[in-house]
């Protein structure tokens, strides 16, 4: 580890002075992503500043939604009553991820922020594009288990490890952050990138640029959602694949809206907007998801690794689904 | 170096640290107090788990400096040999360890997540998010899923875990 600085900033204006000056500053968060990778030596900042103590740790309501603070922990976000009752994927996607004591210590932003687990990219002595831009990837050919079946480049195969990032992906969610110039917002599904030629960028985000809320909307398919998750063990694991989905019903039982996002596919949450298009209007049978999922994966590429992720993101699409649609406690209280 | 305040198992203490010390190094290493365990160094065991400002969490995960003037509580400052915290005799009654390098880190571990069972924060193995979660062993297995045991004492820990959320329940009634 080389010589690092640290600050506790006072306000969201100082933190960003602080980074967007300086090239080897980053900003602390929880800390459970960052601090990990100074001791593997994938990370060598200057400074830390730290923005886990700013006044950013609040969940309030707004006219239409919720505004969650960039820095509250993932535990509190999934214990919150409104969380829990109007968006349970969000509550549903925190809780599949990592474990009790890393939530209590995890930040919204940090969580949406933190990098790949790609074991190469973790392991400075590999070659890595997304740590060392031209240096090649490792994972090609190599361990590929968790690699992306969608929308990767020559220069990088892996995928997104955060389990929020996935369940935000079906909600109209806004990204609020502040940088030198002030403040600017964007859709949610333009802050993660495909990688391209520059895996070394994981988001939109400008060094220095410091996220401070993201805002939801109430709607029906977000207050009749769920997240799903495979993995090879039953807790504390990263995801093979995993799905968000959110569904609302006509009276006539047909499907007038739905959304999709698949973790563990792509460099980013993949929006399965083929799936989502040919849904709407149509009765919800399990067959059918089965068979848009397909189309939707039409132009996958898997190795031996990731032959199995298009029948896990096909059953478990349709079980998430059809779990949805069921009559339930839950349903009828939506519908009244 | 940076000076630093925090307070351990009740006791104020002063230190100066290099800004790169964890927090868990700097209670091993600087301030002696070893219950905390270091099992990975990467958040992947729970060996290292404290009660930080009351909240289980990773020592190993976070550093020192960012943790200044915070409480800290280990396993160790929770009980005396003779009055044992309830969740540590649990794990005696029920032998809730082996080789016991695990247990402090459990012990924090499933005291903090009593206090999240009784705050009503659900987990992934609630089924009904509104509802006030009910401490099943599905329910404590999952919760309790951050803290690995190499030897494999999970039914014990499991059993103890259990008394102590039936006794904290007791509690709660009377
Ligand atoms: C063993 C283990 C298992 C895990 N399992 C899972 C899992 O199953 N699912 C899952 O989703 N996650 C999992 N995680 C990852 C965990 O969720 C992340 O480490 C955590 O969410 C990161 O949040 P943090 O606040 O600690 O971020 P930090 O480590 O503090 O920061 C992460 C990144 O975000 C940047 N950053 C922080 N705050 C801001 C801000 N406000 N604006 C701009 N940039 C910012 C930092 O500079 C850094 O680059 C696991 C982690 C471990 C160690
Ligand atoms: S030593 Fe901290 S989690 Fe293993
Ligand atoms: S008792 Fe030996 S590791 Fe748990």
């Amino acid at each position: 580890m080389r010589e690092l600085a640290y600050v506790r900033a006072t306000s969201p204006d100082e933190a960003v002075a602080a980074v967007a000056g300086d090239p080897q500053a980053r900003f602390l968060g929880g800390g459970t992503n960052l601090v990990d990778h100074l001791k593997l030596g994938i990370a060598t900042p200057g400074t830390l500043v730290d923005v886990s103590r700013l006044a950013l740790a609040e969940v309030e309501g707004t006219a239409d939604g919720l505004r969650v603070g960039a820095g509250v922990r993932n535990s509190d976000l999934a214990a919150h009553p409104v969380v829990r009752r109007d968006f349970p994927v969000l509550a549903r996607s925190l809780l599949a991820g990592a474990s009790g004591q890393i939530r209590n210590q995890a930040t919204t932003a940090g969580n949406l922020l933190q990098r790949t687990r790609c074991v190469y990219f973790q392991d400075a002595s590999t070659p890595c594009n997304k740590r060392e831009p031209g240096s090649g990837c490792s994972a090609v050919g190599g361990h590929d288990r968790y690699n992306a079946v969608l929308g990767a480049s020559e220069a990088c195969v892996t995928v997104h490890p955060s389990d929020l990032a996935v369940g935000l992906a079906v909600l109209d969610a806004e990204v609020v952050v502040l940088g030198p110039d002030g403040e600017r917002r964007l859709p949610y599904d333009e802050l993660h990138r495909l990688p391209g030629h520059h895996p070394e960028h994981d988001t939109t985000l400008a060094h220095g640029e410091l996220v401070t809320a993201v805002e939801l909307r109430r709607s029906p398919v977000a207050r009749r959602s769920t997240y799903e998750k495979v993995r090879e063990r039953a807790s504390y694991a990263f995801a093979l694949v995993s799905v968000a989905a959110g569904l609302e019903l006509a009276d006539d039982g047909t499907v007038s809206d739905v959304r999709v996002a698949w973790g563990g596919v792509a460099h980013k949450p993949w929006r399965a907007r083929v799936v989502e298009d040919a849904l709407r209007g149509e009765p919800l049978e399990e067959e059918r998801v089965r068979d848009v999922v397909a189309e939707e994966l039409r132009d996958a590429t898997t190795t031996t690794g990731t032959a199995g992720k298009p029948a896990m993101l096909a059953g478990v699409t349709a079980r998430a689904l059809t779990r949805l649609a069921a009559p339930g406690p839950q349903v009828e209280e939506a519908g009244r | 170096m940076t000076a630093l305040r925090l307070t351990v198992d009740g006791a104020e203490r002063h230190l100066d640290v290099d800004t790169r010390t964890t927090l868990l190094d700097a209670l091993r290493e600087r301030l002696e107090v070893t219950s905390p365990k270091k099992g990975c160094d990467h958040g992947q065991c729970g060996s290292c788990t404290v009660l930080l400002d009351g909240r289980r969490s990773l020592s190993c995960l976070t550093l020192a400096v960012a943790q200044d003037g915070a409480e800290v509580v280990t396993a160790a400052g929770l009980g005396s040999p003779d009055a044992l915290h309830p969740v540590q005799q649990a794990f005696l009654d029920h032998d809730g360890y082996q080789c016991g390098y695990c247990t402090p880190g459990q012990v924090c571990s499933a005291v903090g997540m009593l206090a999240e069972a009784a705050q009503g924060h659900p987990s992934h193995a609630t089924d009904d998010l509104e509802a006030d979660p009910e401490l099943t062993d599905a329910e404590v297995r999952e919760r309790m899923s951050g803290n690995l045991c190499r030897c494999g004492a999970y039914a014990g820990i499991l059993a103890a875990v259990q008394q102590a959320a039936g006794a904290a329940r007791a509690e709660e009634r009377a």
